[in-house]
C-alpha cells in the first residue's frame, strides 16, 4: 500500500485512469503515511480524513464512468493560507483561532473541479511571514532531510590462498545521519516537507518573497512562483497583495506543470488575475533548448556565498550549455536593493491587510475595558513576534512624515528593479539562471537567525527580486551539498512565460536526477 | 533614521497592539536593525523614476454595476466571537 505514495502525480494519474489503482486506495495510503509521520514532522496542522475519503469515493465513481478530470483521485495537501469551506483556515496564526470560512478559495475550487482529493491543511509560517516555518503558532515543521557524512571503511586485504597474491578488500562507503532537526524553509514549510516526505502527491503553496522556492530548494522538491496575476488570489489570506502569488510544490517538474495548469485561471473575484489562456505546460517538457539564451547575472555572486553554491551554479550552466543553450553574462544592477525595498513594501502592505484582525469579525477576542483596549489586547495575544515586528515596521514607514522617505523611495527602487529585468529580456535573454538560496537548510532554533531578524531575511536574497518585478521563477533540485543536503537552482522568466521555465527546468532535472531524503520518519 | 522607545510605543498604539515596557524595549532594537538594513536604499538615484503602482501593466477590469451577491448575513457573522441577530457585538463605544 505504502508504495502508492511513491508515485508521481503523472504516474498515479495513468494508473487511476487505467483503473489499476483506485482513488480510495491511494488516499488511504497517504492518510496512513500522514498518521504515522506527522507526529515527527508536524507538516499538517489538520488532517481531513473523512473529507479525503468522501472525495476519493466520488473520484472513483467518476473514474468508473470515464468522467475523470485532469487530477481525478490525486491526493493533495493545502497550505493553511487557502480558504477551504468549513475547514481549518488559520494562516497558522493564533489570531484566527477557530476560523472556518463559508467559502472556498479559487485555487482550491479549481483543483477540486479537476477531481483532486484534499488530505488536509499544511503548516506554514504565521501569515506566511518567515523563512523557516518557525513562526507558526503550531510549531516548527521538521525537514525530512538530515545532515549526513560519508564514512569510509577500508576493508582488510586478504590472500586468495592460491599463489600468495594479496587482493585489496576495497572500501565501503556509508552515510551516517545526524539527528539534528533542520528547518524545511518557509513560509511554505509544511507544503515542502509533506511533498518531500511522501505525505501528499503535491501541495499548494504561496510565495511573497521566496516562500515557494526557498522551501522547495531546502527539501529537494520543485516549486514554481508564477507571474503575478497568473493565479487568482481570491480566498488566499492576504500578506502583501502586490507580491503574493500562489503556486505548486511538487516532486518533479512534470507534476509542478500539471498542478499549475489546474491552479491558474482568470477570476472575476480577483481584478489582478489575468485574462489569458492557461497553456498546457506539460506539452513543453522534453522540447530542446538549443539556441536558447540563458542569462547569468553577475550580481547574484554575493559576498560570503559558500563555494558549493557557486559550484552548483557552474554545474547548472554546464548542463544548459551541453543542451545547446547560449550562455550570456548579464547585469541586474539593482539586485542588492531588492531585499531592503521588500522589507518596506511587504510590511507596509501587511500592516494594512492585517488591520482586519480586530477581534470583531472572526477568530480570537481578548476582552478589554473598552473597544480600543479589546483591539489592542486581541492583537497583542493573537499575533506572534515576527508578525508584530512587520506590522510595526509597516505602520512606521506609512506614518505621517516617513511615507516619502521609506515607502515612496522603495516603490521607486522597485521600478528600477523591474527595469533591470526588462532591459535584459529586451536584449534577447530568454531565461535567467541563479542559485535558489544562499545556503542549504539550517537547524531548527538557529541562534544566529534568532538573534538578528535580518539574517533570516537574507534567505530570500535570490528569490525576492522576482516578486518585486512580478516575474515567474522556478526552483529545481540540482545537487547535494557536502552534508548530503539538497540545493536548488532558480530559473527566472519573462512575464507569463512559465513554459520556458518548465522546459528549461526539465533539462536541469534530467541532468541532475531526482533527490530523495533517507527515510527515518 | 532610528526610532526610540517612545516612537515604538506610538507606532504600537497606531497599529493597535498592546506592548509592555519590555516588548517596547526589545522591539526598539529589532526595528532599528531593520531600519538600518533598509537605509541603503538612500544610495539609489531615483531622480525622474516613477514609483511602481502596478507590477504588471494592466487596466483594472470593471464589471457591470449590478448586484451579484448578497443575502449572506448569517455566513458573514458565522465566525464572529460575539453576535446577536446577525449583528457583530462589540464593547460599548458611545455612552
Amino acid at each position: 500500500m505504502s508504495d502508492l505514495t511513491r508515485l508521481t502525480i503523472a504516474e498515479a494519474r495513468a494508473k487511476l485512469r487505467a483503473r489499476e489503482i483506485s482513488a480510495a486506495e491511494i488516499t488511504d495510503a497517504y492518510l496512513a503515511a500522514i498518521d504515522q509521520a506527522n507526529p515527527l514532522l508536524n507538516a499538517y496542522v489538520a488532517v481531513t480524513h473523512d473529507k479525503a475519503r468522501d472525495m476519493a469515493k466520488a473520484s472513483d465513481s467518476r473514474l468508473a464512468k470515464g468522467e475523470g478530470g485532469e487530477l481525478e483521485g490525486i491526493p493533495l495537501g493545502i497550505k493553511d493560507l487557502f480558504a477551504t469551506e468549513g475547514l481549518h483556515t488559520q494562516a497558522c496564526s493564533h489570531v484566527l483561532d477557530g476560523f472556518k470560512p463559508r467559502y472556498e478559495s479559487t485555487v482550491t475550487s479549481n483543483l477540486w473541479a479537476d477531481g483532486a482529493v484534499m488530505l488536509g491543511k499544511l503548516n506554514m509560517d504565521e501569515f506566511a511571514m518567515g523563512s523557516s516555518n518557525e513562526t507558526s503558532y503550531y510549531g516548527p515543521v521538521v525537514n525530512p532531510w538530515r545532515r549526513s557524512r560519508v564514512q569510509t571503511t577500508v576493508k582488510p586485504t586478504f590472500h586468495d590462498g592460491s599463489a600468495g597474491f594479496v587482493k585489496p578488500g576495497g572500501v565501503d562507503e556509508n552515510r551516517t545521519y545526524d539527528n539534528m532537526q533542520l528547518v524545511p524553509g518557509g513560509s511554505s514549510g509544511g507544503s515542502a516537507a509533506a511533498v518531500s516526505a511522501f505525505l501528499c502527491a503535491g501541495a499548494t503553496a504561496t510565495d511573497t518573497g521566496g516562500s515557494i522556492r526557498q522551501p522547495a530548494a531546502f527539501t529537494g522538491t520543485v516549486g514554481i512562483k508564477p507571474t503575478y496575476g497568473r493565479v487568482s488570489r481570491w480566498g488566499v489570506v492576504a500578506f502583501a497583495s502586490s507580491l503574493d502569488q500562489a503556486g505548486p510544490i511538487a516532486r518533479d517538474v512534470r507534476d509542478a506543470a500539471i498542478l499549475l495548469k489546474s491552479m491558474a485561471s482568470v477570476d472575476a473575484k480577483d481584478t489582478t488575475s489575468v485574462d489569458r489562456p492557461v497553456p498546457d505546460y506539460e506539452a513543453v517538457l522534453g522540447r530542446p533548448i538549443k539556441g536558447m539564451k540563458v542569462g547569468i547575472p553577475r550580481e547574484y555572486r554575493v559576498d560570503g556565498m559558500p563555494e558549493e553554491i557557486e559550484a552548483l551554479w557552474q554545474q547548472g550552466i554546464a548542463w544548459l550549455k551541453d543542451a545547446g543553450a547560449e550562455i550570456v553574462d548579464i547585469s541586474l544592477p539593482h539586485t542588492k536593493y531588492a531585499l531592503p525595498a521588500y522589507y518596506i513594501v511587504a510590511p507596509a502592505e501587511a500592516s494594512s491587510n492585517l488591520a482586519r484582525y480586530d477581534g470583531v469579525r472572526y477568530g480570537l477576542r481578548v476582552p478589554g475595558k473598552d473597544i480600543v483596549d479589546m483591539y489592542e489586547k486581541t492583537r497583542a495575544a493573537g499575533f506572534g513576534r515576527e508578525v508584530k515586528r512587520r506590522i510595526m515596521i509597516g505602520t512606521y514607514v506609512l506614518s505621517a512624515g516617513y511615507y516619502d522617505a521609506y515607502y515612496l523611495q522603495a516603490q521607486k527602487v522597485r521600478t528600477l528593479i523591474k527595469k533591470d529585468f526588462e532591459d535584459v529580456f529586451a536584449a534577447g535573454v530568454d531565461v535567467i539562471l541563479t542559485p535558489a538560496t544562499p545556503s542549504a537548510a539550517f537547524g531548527v532554533a538557529d541562534q544566529d537567525m534568532a538573534a538578528d531578524p535580518v539574517k533570516m531575511y537574507l534567505n530570500d536574497v535570490f528569490t525576492v527580486t522576482v516578486n518585486m518585478a512580478g516575474l515567474p521563477g522556478i526552483s529545481v533540485p540540482a545537487g547535494l551539498d557536502s552534508h548530503g543536503l539538497p540545493l536548488g537552482l532558480q530559473l527566472i522568466g519573462r512575464p507569463f512565460d512559465e513554459e520556458t521555465l518548465f522546459q528549461t527546468a526539465h533539462v536541469i532535472e534530467k541532468a541532475a536526477g531526482r533527490f530523495e531524503a533517507n527515510q527515518w520518519w | 533614521m532610528s526610532v526610540d522607545i517612545q516612537t515604538v510605543k506610538r507606532v504600537a498604539r497606531l497599529a493597535r497592539i498592546a506592548v509592555s515596557e519590555e516588548d517596547a524595549a526589545r522591539m526598539t532594537g529589532e526595528l532599528n536593525t531593520i531600519l538600518g538594513f533598509v537605509e541603503q536604499l538612500n544610495e539609489v538615484d531615483v531622480s525622474g523614476v516613477e514609483p511602481m503602482t502596478s507590477v504588471t501593466p494592466m487596466a483594472m477590469r470593471k464589471r457591470e454595476d449590478i448586484v451579484t451577491d448578497g443575502n449572506k448575513a448569517a455566513d458573514i457573522v458565522a465566525n464572529a466571537p460575539a453576535t446577536e441577530e446577525n449583528f457583530f457585538l462589540v464593547p460599548k463605544v458611545v455612552e
